[in-house]
């Protein structure tokens, strides 16, 4: 199998991950959603030079990627093929914004490389809380919490079938390419000349199958509810625990912790 | 329980794949439909399920096969896809299993339960925890199988059940099929198996009616199969 192929099988394999069991497994999926949510517009909202601030924010994956058991090494891993798009977003702006910021000794680092740190940092920390909600919550039990929250349906099992779609269409690009290359043995990726029908192929293959997919979801009863990955009854703990971890990243977005930190060091 | 008149299907306009097919099923009859390659059965299958728009009148269990009583009508049937592939979408077995029993209204104990007894009876209990993308052709096959016994549906559609099965895996499905109550329609090449588990077999050929009749005389009519491209059960050939 090529680079491209495992990569792609391995995004697929999130269903596996989400198996395991830990404390952020067992969390009720309903908060965990919200509150990567919430997480994620709060990251998003720094303002373009608030390094410290964003720094602070990390502290919350680095501590539920331990308490979930799921390396980090595994996230960046598997994405390292979407991370260098999320990192090209704030390439530029050192070129734009050239006025000294700051400065650490002689080296004076201007607007634009501390804007590009920031973005960069943003990405990376909204890939990593959408990874980890993606690798402790199975995509059932999420669709079945987005029911909850009222999401039309339709949308919902739409998010279903697209992710369904992208571990069907990584499936038939492994076998189509396998099938490629038994009988263009030597040849190093696919021929330019064949990709039309390539992709043409892949496009009515993929489809096919989804929609078989989709009717044998319907032949056993699927219409648009997930009963059977109902989470179960939204409890006490599960409204405290939706409290708690709001108000932990709210005081970590806007009481300046690092800098706070720092200050109590340095005195 | 289930009865077709003057039915056809089409894929694309003006070429029909079945074509004006009329023929009635009885209820707790296991019917083999054989064919060869190309000759409709799987679209038939799908016409059945409400899956491919046809023409003329379908009628499961009194009900005719249109929009409003499809889900009743889905309710009763029970589809085993030709390609397993496309017939599992959970992460594992067991998931998969009581998806559909959950869809109606089971709990999840319940549903489980079930699925424990599905999986005993077909000796498969060891593949109930294993993740679907991992199971191996014939494995997902039984899977497949197991799925669609464990909601208990009136009636049984059986696209090719034994391809990819090993023996021991074939003898089990053979004898599953042959045991179950239910009425059953089943595809297959196996015409061994066809002649174990079926009492009934309508031959297609081009979307028609070739023959319809006991198991036990079309399938011995070696001039017929032939003559259909296909060749009389071993069984029976070396007699
Ligand atoms: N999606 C489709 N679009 C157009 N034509 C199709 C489609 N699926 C099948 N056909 C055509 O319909 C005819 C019957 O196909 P069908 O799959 O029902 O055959 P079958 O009897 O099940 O064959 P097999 O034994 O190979 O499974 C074939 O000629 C096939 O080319
Ligand atoms: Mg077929």
């Amino acid at each position: 199998m090529s680079k491209t192929e495992t990569a792609l099988r391995e995004l697929a394999q999130m269903d596996e991950l989400a198996a395991g069991d830990s404390p952020v497994h067992r969390l009720h999926p309903l908060p965990k959603l919200v509150l990567t949510v919430l997480y994620i517009v709060l990251v998003v909202s720094f303002g373009k030079y608030d390094i410290s601030g964003i720094i602070a924010m990390l502290l919350v994956p680095v501590l539920l990627y331990q308490l979930s058991g799921i390396p980090v090494r595994t996230c960046f891993f598997k994405l390292r093929y979407v991370l260098p798009l999320v990192l090209a977003v704030g390439i530029f702006n050192p070129f734009f914004d050239k006025a000294p910021l700051l400065a650490i000794g002689q080296v004076k680092i201007s607007g634009g490389v501390v804007s590009m740190i920031t973005l960069m940092a943003k990405g990376i920390l909204s890939l990593m809380a959408s990874f980890l909600l993606m690798a402790t919550t199975r995509l059932d039990s999420l669709c079945s919490a987005l029911r909850k929250l009222h999401v039309p349906s339709l949308l919902v099992t739409l998010l279903l079938l697209t992710f369904r779609y992208v571990g069907l269409l990584t499936e038939e690009v492994a076998v189509m390419s396998e099938a490629y290359h038994l009988r263009a043995p030597g040849q190093k990726g696919i021929h330019i000349s064949a990709w039309g029908s390539f992709l043409g192929q892949l496009l009515l293959r993929t489809m096919d199958r989804a929609e078989d997919l989709y009717n044998s979801m319907r032949l056993r009863g699927f219409n648009g509810d997930f009963p059977y990955a109902a989470p179960p009854r939204f409890s006490v703990r599960d409204l405290l625990v939706l409290l708690l971890g709001a108000a932990v990243l709210l005081l970590l977005r806007f009481v300046p912790v690092a800098s706070m930190l720092g200050s109590l060091l340095v005195r | 329980m289930l009865d077709l008149q003057n039915v056809s299907v089409s894929y694309e306009k003006g070429k029909p794949v079945i074509k004006d097919l009329s023929f009635h099923i009885n209820k707790g009859e296991s019917v083999g439909l054989i064919g060869a390659n190309g000759a409709g059965k799987s679209t038939l299958m799908k016409a059945l399920l409400g899956l491919l728009p046809a023409t003329g009148r379908i009628l499961v269990d009194g009900m005719a096969v249109e929009k409003a009583n499809l889900p009743a009508i889905r309710r009763r049937l029970g589809y085993v896809l030709q390609d397993s592939d496309d017939q599992m979408f959970m992460p594992t077995v067991l998931d998969d299993m009581v998806f559909g029993p959950m869809n109606y209204g089971l709990s999840r104990a319940e549903a489980e339960e079930k699925a424990a007894a599905v999986l005993a009876r077909l000796s498969l209990s060891d593949l109930a925890g294993r993740q679907n993308h991992r199971l191996s052709g014939g494995e997902k096959r039984m899977a497949a199988i197991a799925t669609v016994l464990a909601m208990e549906p009136d009636v049984l559609l059986m696209d090719e059940p034994t391809s990819n099965l090993d023996p021991f895996n074939r003898r089990i499905v053979i004898n599953t099929i042959g045991s179950l109550p239910q009425t059953r329609i089943i595809t297959s090449h196996d015409l061994d198996m066809i002649l174990d588990c079926c009492t009934r077999v309508i031959l297609l050929s081009d979307g028609r009616i070739a023959a319809d009749g006991p198991a036990g005389v079309i399938l011995r009519d070696k001039a017929l199969l032939e003559a259909h491209r296909m060749e009389l059960p071993l069984s029976l050939s070396r007699l």
